[in-house]
């Protein structure tokens, strides 16, 4: 049983003192846990089971830094935001990352003063019809009626695609990702537009899955990422690296199930020597201990074990991997050297 | 007896401040109006040193910026490549528009209700308690993803109107049909329009309608006319000349005049492509805020309703018959002047809580004021603090406008009491 | 000729009246047929009643209550009532109930939140029924600082140490009151403690939990969700504003012209603006009106928001109940030479507040029921909690058996209250005469 003096019971009257602009890294350290800001729920991504533990690939990433940082998984608070409240969130210092389905781009990075440490997953928009419709080609969609997700970059790309092809649609403005479902199942729109997963993962709960399809136009870029606030290195360092370390183990073969046996008997590969912590001291560089590696690895396995377990061919919503294969495989993850 | 003696010359001392009555309110005062400007200089202080360390001074030159969303349903032209500032004045339309929906049919129903409530059939007044209970005591905000789920799961999509063996079909003769993607209802065309009237603000303003409501003044006026002539008749002579067809006639006739003049006929909606075109579309979103905000609202209307007609003693009633006074006019001269003053007040606080409740348009996607500039432009943009600045002030704005025209109508109706 | 005498010798029985004019036929009649008008309104009535039970009740019994997921739900109802056969499932509710009313609580740990749920009760018990003994006010008084311990857990000495301001603010009040006057003697009541917990009740606590370590487990207040977020908020909420509502209508009625000006103000502002607007202050804005490095959580910001909007209300609700105190108990205390803040504390807030109960808790009502916005801003209440759990794969695409169990407990809580409260005003207004 853990008996909190003065400060923590302040903290847990709900009085939290952070310092916003020095040191996330030390705060967490003092505080013992990292605040994530997440979805307040999106299918593989982020949501919590029956026993109140949050889920999902996103979630899979604050776990993944929380190891790495204090050597506890389970040490993570988990805030759920939406799409209006989770930059100011992160700004004012409620949450130390946003792990959210976050479209990259250059506004939020420059305009909003974050920093997109990197990219969890790559993504694109795209519309999901009945197959019943009979339509084959979103610039079929002239006078349909398009559900959508406000608060997003989704409603500005399809105001420019529906623009730039010259044609119109009607759209349907919703809240949450759920509310989208509800209404496109039932016929009150005629597409659902979101980012490519999300479409998977909304399609696979259906039903009969079989009975939509995901139309070919991919209409937009949408690089998911974890995003800190802007002008603290130190802290998006051990995030963009955390990231890394997962990406890396993938493409070294560094599993949670092999990890111990290859910390005891250190490979004849430097590069995993290096990344688990035998050989260099990367961890303290960045201000973490040796093996942070090897416990952010731990935490839930390697960037392709989290693929698998959330949002993978085995799961419900079975994405395919595409462009978040390895490089070596033509995907588009490239994790910058560990030396 | 004893000499008047002048009171000693009193100087004033520090103490005088709060001990002396005179003094004592002005200290108060100042005390609590400079706590009150420390306060908000602290907050504001506080407020300008964040922003500098986020970065971001307080401008509103975001709002001049192309919008770059679509608004589904907009009373004015309005295209993405238009302002933030021209989607929240759609979005502010948007708002009064289900506001206005909203009041008179709660109104409607609250009246309905609130008699019923009071009806000797016991069936129907327990029906009627069930219906208050059962709105009054879950959430609107309950109500409003309810309504919306009802409408989107049980009515027909456009797909079942088509093809031969459609399972849905259009009311009265193809002119309504009610989709789960909203109600769609014939719409009033001219052929012989008379143009938009440009306004400042590239805001339009149908010189149709113009035409119509000024005929339909007139007509009012003129009937009003009749009525004061009919008076005076029955003052002088004690008999009433029948009036009715002549009233009717000048408000009537006119404005068929005018209507056959513009060339009026309706607009059908059909079915073509995905959706159906032509005809007034009234989106999923407005119909589901606008019932269950009027249900809800209605539940309360009918208690003050009921309140107000319980509230008037039966003697009064009799008192009117008395004078020989036929039930219609009864109700009409005594009985409602009375019980409108019970129950204007609390009815003037529950078209306000519908106005501001209208602002949950956001969890169906209603493009109300909140939607667009508290909503989408808030996110764009990242401006929360001039966004929900001047959300606030709008819906204050609105706020004050309907207290003070209600207050107005208020007095107006206030007995005079001597 | 001696006539026949024309009286009675015995009463003829009773005879039961005719069978259209007693019983059951008779209420009938005069219930639900007394016109034809009346008639057809019955008839629609039950039309309209049949219609409904006949589409709700086959759906709520034909339901699943042990799947897994809502696809096992649709199989075992296939399975158990033909296929086609729209039943509920309840299952979801068997597996996320205790979500969707502790949140992300420790489960460990609910006996917590309940004891403090059972504690609040007990203390509104005395001042909710006047029948029951009034020593019990001393445990409602304890009760504010019991309550918020028992929730957020941590030392106990913290509630202790918080308490102590109270005691301080009186004790200021007794001693200062004699030597400086009364509005020296509540400005002090007012500023000692204001004081004592801002520098003097953090390190007290620390010394004492030294001295002495009492306390129980923390719980973050992220943990926080479903019915008992909303009864939280619910709760405090009106707890705290109902001074702030009491000097908000003092004020309101006040000759001070500043001070009236800057009541009437706050009240108006915070009642034309809808409460959406202040949850976006409370989740967007909040933290940047306070010293840079200070941050609230979330859910005491939606606390802090939804006060300062129910005292406006509270504000309200007491003028009303100054206004219906006759002029009379102003004038009488100010006879007896009461100064005004003795004939407040002592003649006029008693009578008023009395009258404004019903008042206050159909403010209550409305705060509880508001507090389902907070939904909006992200928060996990039951209405979020819903959208959380849909997104849970096993029950993706699930509407109605959420909605309705959420809408079935807070009619539950509304209901009882409303009842409460129109208790109270008929006995009001028998006691008035």
């Amino acid at each position: 049983m853990k008996y909190s003096v003065f400060l923590g019971a302040l903290t847990g009257a709900g009085l939290a003192a952070g310092a916003v602009a020095a040191g996330t890294l030390d705060d967490v350290k003092a505080r013992g846990k990292v605040n994530c800001g997440t979805n307040t729920g999106l299918v593989g991504f982020a949501a919590p089971d029956a026993n109140g533990e949050w889920q999902g690939f996103d979630v899979a990433l604050c776990r993944a830094v929380a190891a790495a940082v204090l050597g506890d998984h389970s040490a993570v608070e988990f805030v759920s935001t939406t799409g209006r409240t989770r930059f100011t969130a992160l700004a004012s210092g409620e949450i130390d990352l946003l792990v959210r389905n976050t479209t990259w781009t250059f506004t939020r990075d420059v305009d909003l003063k974050f920093t997109f440490v990197g990219v969890n997953y790559y993504d694109g928009q795209g519309f999901m019809v009945p197959k019943s419709l009979g339509v084959t080609s979103a610039k079929e969609l002239d006078g349909a009626t398009i559900c959508i997700q406000t608060g997003t970059t989704t409603e500005l790309n399809l105001a420019d695609f529906f623009r730039t092809n010259n044609i119109s649609y009607e759209p349907v403005p919703i809240e949450t990702n759920a509310e989208g479902q509800q209404q496109y199942l039932a016929g009150a729109c005629d597409a659902y537009t979101t980012d490519i997963s999300g479409l998977a993962a909304t399609r696979a709960t259906f039903e009969d899955p079989t009975a939509h399809v995901i139309l070919p136009e991919i209409v937009s870029k949408e690089p998911l990422g974890p995003l800190v606030r802007h002008g603290d290195d130190e802290w998006a360092d051990v995030v963009r690296w955390t990231l890394f370390a997962l990406i890396a183990a993938e493409e070294y073969g560094v599993t949670s199930a092999n990890i111990d046996e290859l910390v005891a008997n250190p490979a004849s590969n430097p590069e995993i020597s290096r990344l688990l912590g035998t050989e260099g001291d990367l961890g303290p560089m960045l201000g973490l201990s040796v093996d942070w590696a090897v416990k952010a690895i731990k935490a839930g396995g390697n960037y392709g074990e989290l693929f698998e377990k959330f949002i993978g061919q085995n799961t419900p919503i079975g994405l395919p991997r595409g462009l978040n294969a390895q490089w070596t495989d033509g995907g588009l993850l490239y994790a910058p050297p560990f030396r | 007896m004893t000499m008047m003696t002048a009171p000693p010359k009193q100087t004033f001392r520090v103490g005088m401040l709060i001990h002396d009555t005179r003094y004592r309110s002005l200290t108060i005062q100042i005390v609590v109006l400079s706590a009150a400007m420390l306060m908000a200089a602290w907050l504001i202080n506080n407020t300008i040193q964040n922003l500098a360390v986020l970065g971001k001074p307080i401008s509103f030159g975001f709002l001049s910026s192309a919008a770059q969303y679509d608004i589904n349903q907009m009373l004015v032209s309005y295209t993405n490549q238009d302002t933030h500032l021209r989607a929240a004045f759609v979005g502010l339309l948007n708002t009064l528009l289900v506001a206005v929906l909203g009041c008179a049919l709660a109104t409607v129903l609250g009246v309905l209700i609130g008699v019923l409530r009071l009806s000797k059939n016991w069936l129907v007044a327990r029906l009627m308690t069930a219906y208050v209970e059962i709105f009054r005591n879950v959430p609107v905000l309950l109500w409003i993803v309810f309504a919306m789920a009802i409408l989107i799961e049980t009515l027909p999509t456009p797909r079942d109107f088509r093809g031969e063996e459609a399972t849905a079909s259009m009311l009265l003769g193809d002119s309504i049909a009610i989709t789960n993607r909203g109600v769609y209802i014939p719409e009033p065309l001219f052929s012989r329009s008379l143009g938009d009237l440009p306004l400042p603000g590239a805001v339009a303003i149908s010189l149709d309608l113009v035409a119509i409501l000024a005929l339909l003044a007139g007509g009012l006026a003129a009937s009003a006319a009749i009525r004061r002539r009919a008076e005076r008749i029955q003052n002088a002579t004690g008999k009433r000349p029948a009036t009715w067809h002549l009233r009717l006639g000048v408000i009537v006739l006119p404005q068929a005049a005018l209507l056959a003049a513009l060339g009026f006929h309706l607009g059908y909606p059909e079915l073509r492509g995905f959706n159906f075109q032509g005809g007034i579309h009234l989106r999923n979103s407005l119909l589901a805020l606008w019932l269950a905000l009027s249900f809800y609202t209605a539940a309360f209307i009918a208690e003050i309703v009921r309140a107000g007609i319980l509230a008037i003693d039966r003697g009064q009633t009799e008192a009117a018959a008395a004078l020989g006074l036929r039930p219609g006019r009864i109700m009409r001269l005594v009985i409602l002047p009375q019980a409108l003053r019970v129950i204007i007040p609390p009815l003037i606080s529950q078209y306000l809580n519908l106005t501001k409740n209208s602002s949950l348009a956001i969890a169906v996607g209603y493009m109300d004021i909140t939607g667009t500039l508290g909503g989408i432009t808030l996110n764009q943009t990242g401006r929360e603090l001039e966004c929900v600045l001047l959300l606030m002030l709008v819906y204050l704005a609105i706020s004050l406008i309907i207290s003070a025209v209600m207050n107005w109508y208020n007095a107006r109706v206030r007995l005079v009491e001597r | 000729m001696p006539g026949q005498p024309f009286v009675r010798s015995h009463m003829l029985p009773e005879r039961a009246p005719p069978a259209t004019a007693a019983g059951p036929l008779l209420w009938l009649r005069e219930n639900l047929f007394s016109s034809w008008f009346n008639a057809i309104l019955t008839l629609l009535s039950l039309g309209f009643v049949w219609y409904v039970l006949a589409h709700a009740l086959p759906w709520i019994v034909q339901s699943s209550w042990t799947a897994n997921s809502l696809t096992e739900c649709r199989q075992q109802i296939a399975a158990s009532h033909g296929p086609g056969t729209s039943g509920a499932c309840w299952a979801v509710i068997r597996e996320r109930y205790l979500q969707l009313i502790f949140g992300f609580y420790p489960s460990r740990l609910y006996w917590r939140p309940i004891l403090a749920f059972g504690l609040t009760l007990a203390a509104l018990a005395p001042i909710l029924f006047p029948a029951l003994p009034r020593r019990l006010l001393w445990l409602s008084s304890t009760v504010p600082f019991l309550v918020p311990w028992l929730l957020w857990g941590g030392s106990l000495w913290l509630p202790v140490s918080i308490a102590l301001g109270a005691v301080l603010g009186y004790a200021a009040l007794r001693l200062v009151t004699p030597l400086a006057g009364s509005l020296a003697g509540v400005i002090a009541a007012g500023l000692v403690p204001v004081l004592w917990w801002l520098f003097g009740a953090g390190p007290a606590t620390g010394l004492l939990q030294s001295a002495l370590p009492l306390a129980i487990d923390s719980v973050q207040s992220r943990a926080f969700g479903g019915f008992m977020l909303s009864i939280t908020i619910g709760i405090v909420a009106i707890t705290c504003s109902l001074p702030i509502g009491i000097l908000l209508a003092l004020g309101r009625q006040s000759d001070l012209f500043i001070v009236k000006t800057l009541c009437v103000g706050f009240i108006e502002f915070i009642r034309g603006v809808p409460l959406i607007t202040l949850l976006f202050v409370a989740s967007l804005l909040l933290n940047y009106f306070l010293p840079p490095g200070t941050s609230f959580d979330i859910i005491l910001r939606v606390i802090i928001m939804v006060t300062l909007f129910a005292a406006a209300y509270m504000a309200e609700v007491i003028r009303g109940g100054l206004a219906a105190l006759p002029r009379g108990q102003y004038e009488a205390a100010a006879a007896l030479g009461l100064d005004y803040w003795k004939a407040q504390r002592l003649i006029i807030m008693p009578q008023a507040l009395k009258i404004s109960i019903p008042g206050i808790v159909s403010t209550f009502i409305g705060v509880f029921k508001d507090t389902t916005l907070v939904s909006i801003i992200g928060l996990l209440d039951p209405l979020g909690f819903s959208n959380a759990i849909r997104a849970d794969t096993a029950w993706n695409g699930i509407v109605w058996e959420l909605y309705g169990f959420i809408a079935a407990l807070f009619f539950v809580f509304c209901f009882a209250m409303s009842r409460y409260s129109m208790y109270l005003e008929r006995k009001l207004a028998t006691e008035h005469r």
